[in-house]
């Protein structure tokens, strides 16, 4: 979890002092479902890298190595796209 | 030296405006405001005023263009009254939690239907949760040490809120007075260059501003709002005491008034101050005690320091241009009554709330006469029979 800040320090009316400081925010906090990535059904066709709208499909040298839970929100975009022949992503529900 | 002037109170506001030298005036025509954006207009045309004055095409846009001006860096002013405060209304409370330092004169005046364009208080007074100072003021002097003061209070490095200065609508904004004018070189001494926070024009140092904040941050940005609004009633009482050390003119959150031993109250915001102090006068060379506590400042509340004021009197009136409409009464009167409750104290006055003045309607020695004999009625029955009224209404 990241910590959380009290109103006596964050800058006054409502700035934001730091460029690019939603790097820092963590949005992958807001999954209840996460997405599992299956390295040997996977064919690196890269339609999850295309639509996945929070830029969390991890992409080394063409291949996709993983899934970055920092920022992934748990759309299931990814699985839904990942085409039915090949099914290398699957949605799994948060325990609690 | 002073200058001894006769100015309405548009005129007033516009000659404080003037020594103000807001980097931008952004303002729409809207009676009885109308005189002071077109006096500030003639001086920027004259070459008097080194100001950007915006004519945009409604109160939405002159509060968007003070907030952003005011982020900016520019210290930013607007004028309006009644419909014109109602239709930036949705920008009142982004104003004030950007902390942006915009300082508004609002010309009192009632709300429609049915159309009027006198004096009720049910444009500002409706506006007090918005999170901005406000400041009352009874007559045109009060108008234009009130805008000076609010400059200094706004842009204050550790307040940075906005500041609405009210006068009545007509019976003030119209009518000329008598009253004193510092020097140019004073007021801008005293208030000196407004210095940002943060600057949306500097761009090697770049911020946001106004960016979205949920459930996690909002909670704490609200906070953040109230403590300073808070903490703005000692500044206000600070900035009052250095202005008073140029003008010679002292200025307290409220005006007691033959307070101190006094029996029978009346509590009042704005014009009906001048009627009541002499009805208080009249009374009190027949033996009466009566007492009048005038409203300064309505928001911060200065709950402690009114219920000090208060106790030891036998029966209160909280007398209000305007109603809140199907409330426990009329905005002063409730909030008076929540002081009392948050102070617990042993002693406190019977009191009741009289709405008087609604649309224009002249409020003279007899009404104000009327309302010390009720209370003194009420304080040989012991007891309020009926606590809210319309004093001038007929039946």
């Amino acid at each position: 979890m990241r910590k959380l800040q009290g109103w006596k320090d964050i800058p006054i009316g409502t700035a934001i002092i730091e460029a690019g400081s939603s790097v820092k925010y963590l949005t992958g906090e807001w999954r209840n479902a996460r997405p599992e990535h299956n390295k040997d059904k996977c064919t690196n066709c890269l339609l999850c890298w295309i639509y996945c709208p929070d830029g969390a499909i991890i992409v080394e040298d063409s291949q996709v190595t993983g899934i970055n839970y920092d920022y992934c929100k748990g759309c299931g975009i990814c699985a839904a796209e990942c085409p039915p022949k090949v099914k290398a992503i699957t949605m799994v529900k948060n325990q609690n | 030296m002073a200058r001894l002037a006769a100015l309405t109170g548009n005129n007033a506001a516009a000659e404080a405006i003037r020594q103000i030298k807001p980097d931008v005036f952004a303002a729409y025509p809207i009676t009885p405001q109308t005189e002071l954006a077109e006096e500030v207009a003639q001086f920027v045309a004259d070459g008097i005023l080194d100001t950007e004055y915006i004519p945009v095409e409604s109160e939405h846009s002159s509060m968007s263009v003070c907030i952003g001006a005011s982020l900016a860096g520019a210290r930013a002013m607007t004028a309006t009254a009644s419909c014109g405060l109602a239709y930036m209304w949705e920008l009142l409370p982004t104003t004030a939690s950007l902390r942006s330092p915009v300082v508004m004169v609002v010309v009192n005046r009632a709300f429609n239907a049915p159309l009027n364009i006198h004096c009720s208080h049910d444009d500002s007074m409706g506006a007090r949760d918005s999170g901005w100072v406000q400041l009352y003021s009874e007559n045109a002097q009060e108008m234009y040490d009130n805008l000076i003061q609010a400059v200094k209070i706004a842009e204050d490095e550790t307040i940075r809120l906005p500041v609405m200065v009210c006068m009545d609508g007509f019976i003030i904004s119209h009518a000329v007075e008598r009253l004193l004018l510092l020097e140019d070189e004073k007021v801008k001494n005293f208030l000196g260059e407004f210095k940002p926070v943060h600057s949306l024009l500097e761009v090697n140092n770049p911020v946001t501003i106004g960016a979205c904040a949920l459930p996690d941050y909002y909670t704490e940005h609200k906070k953040q709002h109230s403590e300073a609004l808070r903490r703005s009633l000692d500044k206000i009482m600070e900035v009052a005491n250095e202005y008073a050390k140029i003008s010679g003119r002292s200025y307290s959150l409220f005006e007691s008034y033959q307070l101190a031993d006094a029996e029978y109250g009346i509590v009042i915001v704005n014009s009906a101050a001048g009627v009541t102090r002499t009805v208080v006068d009249k009374l009190r060379k027949e033996g009466v005690k009566a007492g009048l506590l005038k409203i300064r400042v309505y928001r911060p509340f200065p709950a402690a320091q009114i219920v000090q004021a208060l106790k030891n009197l036998k029966v209160v009136a909280v007398l209000e241009r305007t109603d809140s409409f199907g409330g426990v009464g009329s905005p002063v009167f409730t909030d008076i009554s929540a002081a009392f409750m948050e102070a617990q104290t042993k002693e406190k006055p019977l009191m009741v709330n009289y709405i008087y003045g609604l649309g224009g309607r002249d409020v003279g020695l007899k009404d104000i006469g009327k309302v010390y004999a009720n209370l003194q009625v009420i304080n040989q029955k012991g007891k309020i029979e009926k606590s809210f009224a319309y004093l001038q209404a007929r039946e």
